[in-house]
């Protein structure tokens, strides 16, 4: 460069620094900025934690949808207890924190630069990057199953359309049919969700069509809230619903979508109606980001949920590998706000303080009976772990009415937490 | 210019430590999963914000105990120290 530019560019940015001298707008461009991809219970929450934590944060928020559809009760959805509008949100609260929207998909990040690429191809520049995406189906990890084989055999693991699919199905279904979940190996959104689903589907069977059968055919030999679920089945549905776990040739290897039929090293079941959970993984901007490692899922540091891979880049909810913590809900919840307490202070040069989180997932059995799981979680030994002698299911010898009382309180969560997030 | 930008930084770093300092302690934001904050919810589970925090502290440390009738907060409080239920308290009954 020569030196007559040289001054010349000199000249140009004392002359910059000297328009930006009155404080106020000096301070407004210095704002960081934060982007956000993913509007459920773990983005949206950061975003506005974000914005409680510091109001100078410019945070943007990326969500493909302008509605929200929760999965927590969209079990009572599929088996006629309730409406799928209950289960959706809009983010016009979100926007009136002074969070930017974006509608839009993150395609790209450029972690060296620092910027988020959309589907349009707009960039967003942004100084640190939270990404919430939730779970992507892993398409060709279950042989058979695939986008086209989801539409006869719904997977309804993200709810919307496939909720409402895998209702009507049961809704057409004739007395005396078999339904048929297929459950995955861990790690998977929910854990307790595919018998919650058993049973609320069993339910809506015993009281509409006590003749038809539910068959849960498992890949694991264990499962969240095991007791409770098995003891009230054996009260609730004997005969009428039946789980298969891995040992007994619970895994399903194959399907069939033609037929409806769910193979297994053990022998074919051919359902009226099959739900098929498949194997899934980060929402795919995880990968693109580079913040996914081999098993799909995003391993993350415990004190700021910033990605191990990837420096700048945190990851919440059920794409991170959140140690004890499990894919719920609540957990995206209480690690948004955990994030976005470290976001704040990375972003002011202090040092991020320890985090406790809390998990409590509840699970309705029947419309009147409710079982739940809680835990409380710490950073140690660079995973998050569950506090010693803390957590635990709800007591195994409980009256009805106690049941009762957890199944209006998953209720009142419910109401809580969309409030909370959405409200 | 270099010493403008360290300046405004150093301003931004202060503001942001004051704003830090209400910042809520370990644990305590991930109660209003259950417990509202927003006062636009209705919900049966009672608002923390602007409870007296004596009954607070003895809540959570019967429920811990065991003392104290509980669906999932006798779970929850075994988690958490003396210490932490003290901080968690100041600052739910500091909060309006």
């Amino acid at each position: 460069m020569r030196p007559g530019r040289r001054r010349f560019l000199g000249l140009g940015v004392t002359a910059a620094a000297i328009a930006l001298r009155p404080l106020p707008s000096f301070a407004q461009r210095a704002a960081p900025r934060v982007v956000v991809v993913g509007g459920g219970f773990g983005g949206a929450s950061c975003a506005r934690a974000l914005r409680q934590a510091d109001p100078r944060i410019a945070v943007t928020l990326v969500e493909a949808s302008a509605t929200f559809t929760a999965c927590p009760f969209s079990n009572s959805v599929i088996s006629g207890l309730r409406e799928l509008p209950a289960q959706q949100f809009t983010y016009e609260r979100v926007a009136a924190d002074g969070i930017t929207l974006v509608r839009g998909t993150a395609t790209a990040v450029d972690p060296q630069a620092r910027t988020v690429t959309l589907g349009d191809g707009a960039r967003l520049p942004y100084d640190r990057l939270v990404l919430a995406p939730g779970i992507d189906i892993r398409w060709g990890a279950l042989p058979g199953y695939d986008e086209a084989a989801a539409a006869r055999l719904p997977h309804a693991w993200r709810a919307g359309e496939q909720t409402l699919l895998l209702r009507r199905q049961l809704e057409a279904m004739p007395d005396g049919g078999l339904v048929v979940i297929s459950a995955p190996a861990n790690p998977f959104r929910c854990p307790p969700g595919p018998y919650e689903r058993a049973s609320l589907i069993a339910h809506y069977l015993k009281t509409r069509k006590p003749r038809s059968k539910v068959l849960v055919l498992d890949a694991k030999d264990a499962f969240s809230k095991q007791r409770l679920f098995q003891r009230a089945w054996a009260e609730l549905y004997p005969g009428l619903l039946e789980w298969v776990p891995l040992s007994k040739g619970g895994s399903v290897t194959s399907v069939d979508a033609a037929t409806r039929t769910l193979v297994t090293d053990f022998g074919r079941h051919r359902a009226d109606v099959a739900n098929v959970i498949p194997p899934q993984q980060a929402g795919r901007i995880a990968a693109a980001a580079g913040v996914a490692d081999r098993s799909g899922w995003c391993p993350i540091d415990p004190v700021t949920f910033e990605s191990t891979l990837q420096a700048g880049i945190h990851v919440i909810g059920d794409a991170a590998i959140g140690g004890a913590m499990p894919k719920s809900a609540f957990a995206a919840n209480s690690q948004a706000k955990t994030c976005a307490a470290a976001v704040a202070r990375l972003l002011a040069g202090a040092a991020p303080s320890a985090p406790k989180l809390i998990n409590t997932c509840y699970s309705l059995v029947a419309p009147d009976y409710g079982i739940s799981v809680a835990g409380v979680y710490h950073p140690a030994g660079g995973q998050v772990a569950e506090v010693a002698g803390s957590g635990g299911v709800s007591p195994a010898e409980a009256p009805r009415t106690a049941r009762a009382t957890e199944a209006g309180l998953a209720e009142a969560w419910f109401r809580t937490i969309t409030g909370e997030v959405f409200g | 210019m270099v010493k403008v930008v360290a300046a405004a930084i150093g301003c931004w770093a202060i503001a942001a430590a004051v704003t830090a300092s209400a910042e809520p302690p370990a644990g305590a934001a991930s109660c209003t999963g259950c417990h509202p904050a927003s006062t636009r919810v209705t919900s049966p589970v009672v608002r923390l914000s602007g409870l007296e925090r004596d009954a607070i502290v003895k809540a959570l440390q019967e429920f811990r105990a065991g003392h104290r009738a509980a669906t999932v907060m006798d779970r929850i409080a075994k988690g958490f120290t003396d210490d932490e239920i003290q901080a968690i308290a100041a600052w739910y009954a500091a909060q309006r």
